[in-house]
């Protein structure tokens, strides 16, 4: 049986990871190959990495992130953020991450997403969605609206709408953020993950208020969820990527425990 | 030198850099010639078929993979390499290899595990393999070891006793192939942590 995946989030901006974190160990904590490395060695199933620098210039650093941490890491990791063309999804592809992630780009030009499959093959190809709660009305009937640029630009579409289109133009795997739930760390939004899991037949990986192992818990049976993402709780040293998957593994949830 | 086999399937770097990192040397090759000289062959791949084996035969690398088997040259096959081998493909209804009697089947849909509950397809993510006979390619895993598979297809050969692994995934499909000198797995080695390069350095060291 397959397992349940724990996916750890690094923020880069200019080649660097832009969380605070209290590790003990001896490392460079804004370091991201450092950083990827030592989840590696943690037993992160998979991780990401979003470039949240916004101009282009700095975009050679981050394929050379991409590179230096695929020669030290050997599970799958993506990379999304300034993603815009086939182009760019090459150019992560080749450095070595497994799969690209696009968000903004893929709402502003969904063909984005069926020439990545295209090129690369579905399995490349993540769908990342920002979704606000806002109520169900006849413009968005299932009560969830994308919201593109971090956040910042409603779009007025729906966000089960988007996941079905996104999946029909060939997207490999949906990584589904709640940005009411993002940052809280009181819990994943359970009501939109099973909404979305539940009618896409591609992976979904939740994302987005994560405060302790009995919330990913949660996400991953009664949400359905394929993935949970993390970023604070273990960047903070709140739990460790061990102690969360004991607690899970515990309470009957299959996950991997030998790495 | 280990010969990793271009044919336009995927993205080979991954491959090389972890046998880098183990410390031996891959060359990513579409040239016949140095597919006969290498010491070992992986034959990796993500895609279809159908296109891989007009690429193979475009290039004329399907006898070259051919020669190095009969020559017993250690052979690995990752992905879509365990498929291909087989001597038909239910994708696209191809003709393949036929290195090992039998063929590659898609996963009946809709697919169940055993509560009942809605299987995605896509097989991906990590599972685990029970290895059912002796191999030295599985020397030093440790039990519980899990692997990373991103597929469709699954490889069905027509003689039970090339089968050395097995994964549950809504139902048991073969995971690992052992024939001669050619080994074959459905999942990433290159991609499956610790326990994956485990096994791509007993590959290396293999004296079949």
């Amino acid at each position: 049986m397959l397992s349940k995946r724990i996916v750890v989030c690094l923020d880069v901006k200019k080649g660097r990871t832009t969380k605070g974190i209290k590790f003990k160990n001896n490392i460079d904590v804004g370091d991201p190959v450092q950083m990827a490395k030592l989840y590696y060695e943690e037993g992160a199933d998979e991780l990401v990495f979003y470039d949240i620098t916004a101009s282009a210039e700095y975009r050679n650093i981050m394929i050379d992130v991409v590179e230096r941490v695929a020669k030290q890491i050997f599970i799958p990791f993506s990379v999304g953020g300034g993603v815009r063309t086939i182009d760019d999804m090459r150019r992560v592809l080749l450095a070595g991450a497994e799969k690209v992630s696009v968000n903004t780009a893929a709402v502003l030009n969904p063909k984005i997403i069926e020439e990545g499959a295209k090129a690369f093959g579905s399995q490349c190809i993540v769908l990342g969605m920002d979704v606000k709660e806002v109520g169900a009305s006849k413009r968005i009937p299932s009560g969830y609206e994308i919201v593109i640029h971090g956040g910042r630009t409603y779009t007025g579409i729906d966000a089960l709408w988007w996941a079905r289109e996104a999946v029909s133009l060939g997207a490999g795997e949906i990584c589904l953020n709640s940005i009411d739930a993002d940052g809280t760390q009181s819990g994943y939004e359970l009501r939109l993950t099973k909404l979305i899991s539940e009618n896409v037949p591609i992976p979904v990986i939740a994302s987005g208020g994560a405060g302790n192992p009995e919330h990913i818990y949660d996400v991953l049976t009664k949400a359905k969820a394929d993935a949970a993402l993390i970023a604070s709780i273990v960047h903070y040293g709140t739990y460790s990527i061990k102690e969360i998957k004991e607690y899970l593994h515990n309470k009957g949830v299959k996950v991997r425990m030998v790495w | 030198m280990i010969a990793v086999l271009d044919y336009k399937a995927g993205n080979l770097t991954s491959v090389i850099r972890a046998l880098d990192h183990l410390g031996y040397k891959g060359k990513i090759t579409q040239s016949r010639k140095e597919v006969l000289e290498a010491e070992r062959v992986i034959f990796p791949g993500v895609g279809a078929a159908k296109k891989a084996m007009e690429e193979l035969k475009l290039l004329k690398l399907d006898e070259a993979i051919k020669e190095a088997f009969y020559e017993g040259k250690p052979i690995l096959g990752i992905c879509l390499g365990v498929q291909i081998i087989l001597e038909r493909s239910e994708e696209g209804n191809t003709e393949c290899l036929g290195l090992i009697p039998g063929m590659t089947k898609t996963f009946p849909r809709p697919l169940y595990d055993k509560k009942g509950e809605g299987l995605k397809i896509p097989h991906m993510g990590w599972n685990s393999v029970k290895f059912i006979k002796e191999h030295p390619i599985f020397d030093g895993l440790e039990k519980g070891s899990e692997f990373y598979f991103v597929h469709s297809y699954y490889p069905m050969p027509s003689i039970e006793e090339i089968i050395v692994g097995i994964t549950e995934y809504g139902l048991w499909f073969p995971s690992i192939l052992a024939f001669k000198n050619l080994v074959a797995m459905q999942f990433h080695p290159e991609k499956s942590g610790r326990p994956g390069l485990k096994i791509l350095e007993n590959f290396c060291k293999w004296k079949p």
